[in-house]
């Protein structure tokens, strides 16, 4: 996979053979031993390896799952429940499921959070960016579907809530809301073609990564600095170095899994949902899974008609606008600067963002109404505002620190002056 | 069951109302219920080394089959898993043996009564949630299978930041118990509907159809727990929570090896990282 020049000699002699027929180890050795990653990436950037690890977790546990699940409004919760008191260790196959995709989505945040951070999008990464927006959108919904499959109250009218956002879409919006619903409601059908599209979906991921893959690996990472690599002393090789740092971070990030799928495997769910659905009773309060809490707000805060546009059909362009708006941040940003180390004021209002999305976070999770209408739609303006406003127009006007000349510079500098890892690179 | 031309009806009446306003509006209903918080009460299976008191449910269970179990079905719970209280086997198959359940059919095609065995789940006090709801002014009771882990005061920030770290998972048992206890004679201004009871910790109105089902020594306890309403809540929420969480001990111990393992491993391989990086540092 990546573009520089292979290093690879293969030493005995069925090596040689493979690599004149199909050079799968020259590939593996290029990209995963040899690969040159620069030597200043700090814990930030292992959360791709993390990522790729909890898409593993995923699969393997979610095959698992589906030997012992049946999608079947009739024997749905009862199957899940099944599990849960019966099958060998399905306590744990399903905590785990059901709680990794929560950690799956921590640690996509972290991900995302960091190439806001650093201006990892900026050319020439906006294929690899975009890809990785991609994958985000596949994530947010086999979530959703796989949410809908135990079939308790919240799976069910979570699905209803969701799925009549599209009938807002003006002309086709009914139609394609029967399509996904496979009636006029949430039923039978629309439990098995969720379940489907959940068992589906996972390996368009799997695709998707190995592209994002691809464009990294032809790129090379960003690093904190933001600086290209230049020289050789500003790489180290992928291993044992990146290894070693990766497997430690997975290791920290798995105890901090570990702790919620042992000790509080419901925290992050909703009791709701261990009452089997039932079409003829609306729980008190729908709300989506926590980690959909920030688009929920926005869509519930557009509580006025723009012009032609009510404020349902507002509301939901709002909460698509708010994932679409990622797609083109490479060509938002002005900054000639990646880093935000060296942006003082990029920096203030990339933190001012993180704050505002826990925020957006927790208003999603209580009622649109009062006090929290007028801050949800507060935090909503500052989300889009970010995007459109402060990355187009702090490029031009914001004066950024000296740059060192090279990563290695920059390492060399830090070392000197005695700085703590984390302020490292400030030159 | 719930399927068919009336379940639709309603959904589709149900969708039309909801569009994305009615979850708000029903969500401000929420809001104001349970009038007040349930009380933390000290649980053996609380924390990272909890355990089930198995004398503690074997009285849970007995106020459940005495007084609950008149109304509330526990379809999910099989008599063999009795055996986690720690029941023998003889004394599970002679438990099962005290009810009947609905078997068949024969060789002649027809149903039959038959004393259940310890494969066989606990029978429905009614047929149907029709019939339920027919003799309850209304309400269905209820299944009690998983009724720990299906109710759950909302904890408010930032308390359930805390939740995190103090690892609070009994917000089902003390819930079940702060109603069991809770329930007062004067209503406080609130309206109490014909045929409800007022209870201020009910998490979703001001009253439930259910009366207030325990009273001081109504159950016999042999092993000299005092004969309490407060006992019996307790007692009862304890079983309560063992019936959604059978495998909660399982859960708990491995994961302790597990964090040990995790803990372990990670120092290791902060060492190992040390190393290999210290040439480049």
């Amino acid at each position: 996979m990546s573009a520089g020049h292979s290093t690879y000699t293969p030493k005995s002699g069925l090596g040689r053979w493979m690599d004149a027929r199909l050079p799968l180890p020259r590939l593996v050795y290029d990209s995963f031993v040899a690969y040159p990653v620069p030597r200043n990436l700090n814990y930030a950037y292992t959360f791709g390896g993390i990522l790729t690890l909890m898409l593993v977790a995923q699969i393997v546990t979610g095959i698992v799952l589906a030997m012992h699940y049946a999608a079947n409004t009739e024997v749905a919760f009862n199957s899940v429940e099944k599990i849960m008191r019966d099958v060998n260790s399905g306590w744990l196959i399903r905590y785990l499921h059901s709680n990794g995709a929560s950690m799956f989505f921590i640690a996509v945040y972290v991900h995302i959070f960091r190439g806001l951070y650093y201006g990892s999008y900026k050319a020439p990464r906006e294929l690899l960016w975009i890809l990785g927006c991609i994958i985000y959108l596949l994530m947010m919904a086999t979530a959703f579907m796989g949410y809908v499959l135990p079939w308790g109250q919240m799976s069910f009218w979570g699905a209803t809530v969701i799925t009549g956002f599209f009938t807002a879409i003006p002309v086709v919006g009914d139609w394609i809301q029967q399509l996904l619903l496979g009636g006029f409601a949430v039923d039978n059908p629309t439990l098995n073609r969720f379940f489907s599209l959940h068992y589906l979906l996972p390996f368009m991921i799997a695709g998707v990564v190995v592209l994002h893959v691809w464009a990294l690996h032809v790129t090379g990472q960003t690093n904190p600095t933001g600086i290209e690599v230049k020289q050789k002393t500003d790489t180290v090789a992928f291993t044992p170095y990146a290894t070693v740092k990766d497997a430690f971070a997975m290791v920290v990030f798995l105890a901090l899994f570990a702790y919620f799928v042992f000790y509080i495997p419901n925290f992050l769910g909703h009791p709701d949902n261990y009452i089997e659905a039932d079409a003829l009773k609306t729980p008190a309060h729908i709300v989506p899974e926590w980690y959909f809490l920030p688009f929920y707000a926005i869509l519930r805060a557009i509580t006025f008609n723009i012009g032609p546009i009510d404020s349902k059909l507002g509301g939901v362009l709002a909460m698509f606008g708010a994932i679409a708006v990622l797609f083109v941040v490479p060509w938002l940003d002005t900054s000639k600067v990646r880093s935000a180390v060296y942006r003082p004021w990029y920096k203030l209002f990339f933190w001012l963002f993180v704050i505002n999305a826990i925020f957006l976070g927790w208003l999603g999770s209580r009622p649109a109404e009062g006090v929290y209408v007028a801050m949800a739609q507060g935090a909503t303006l500052y989300y889009f505002a970010f995007f459109i406003v402060i990355m187009p127009v702090l490029g031009l006007v914001e004066t950024p620190r000296r740059l060192p000349n090279s990563i290695t510079e920059a390492v060399l500098e830090k070392k000197s002056a005695g700085v703590p890892a984390t302020e490292q690179a400030k030159g | 069951m719930r399927k068919g031309i009336f379940a639709m009806k309603s959904i589709l009446n149900g969708l039309a109302a909801l569009g994305l306003g009615l979850a708000a509006v029903t969500a401000a209903n929420a809001a104001e219920y349970p009038i007040k918080k349930p009380v933390e009460q000290d649980w053996s299976f609380a924390g990272p080394f909890g355990t089930y008191d198995k004398g503690q449910l074997q009285r849970g269970f007995k106020v459940y089959r005495e007084v609950c179990a008149a109304c509330h079905s526990m379809n999910l719970v099989a008599f063999r898993n009795l055996e986690d209280l720690g029941y023998s086997e003889a004394q599970v198959r002679a438990i099962a043996a005290e009810y009947e359940v609905e078997d068949g059919p024969d060789d002649s095609g027809d149903m039959f009564m038959r004393a259940a065995k310890p494969s066989d789940r606990f029978p429905a006090p009614f047929a149907n949630p029709q019939q339920a709801a027919a003799s309850n002014n209304g309400a269905v009771p209820p299944d009690f299978s998983l009724i720990a882990k299906a109710r759950a005061v909302e904890r408010g920030f930032p308390t359930f930041v805390f939740d995190i770290f103090t690892q609070y998972a009994e917000a089902g048992p003390d819930y079940i118990h702060a109603l069991l206890t809770g329930y007062e004679e004067d209503s406080h201004g609130h309206e109490v509907p014909e045929g409800t009871y007022y209870n201020p910790y009910f998490i979703s109105s001001a009253s439930l159809a259910m009366a207030p089902p325990l009273s001081e020594g109504m159950v016999t306890y042999d092993d000299g727990a005092p004969e309490t309403v407060d006992q019996y809540a307790r007692d009862v929420a304890a079983f309560l929570m063992w019936a959604a969480e059978p495998h909660l001990e399982a859960r708990k111990s491995t994961g302790f090896v597990v964090m040990v393992f995790l803990l372990l491993f990670g120092g290791l391989m902060y060492l190992t990282k040390r190393k290999i990086w210290a040439d480049v540092h």
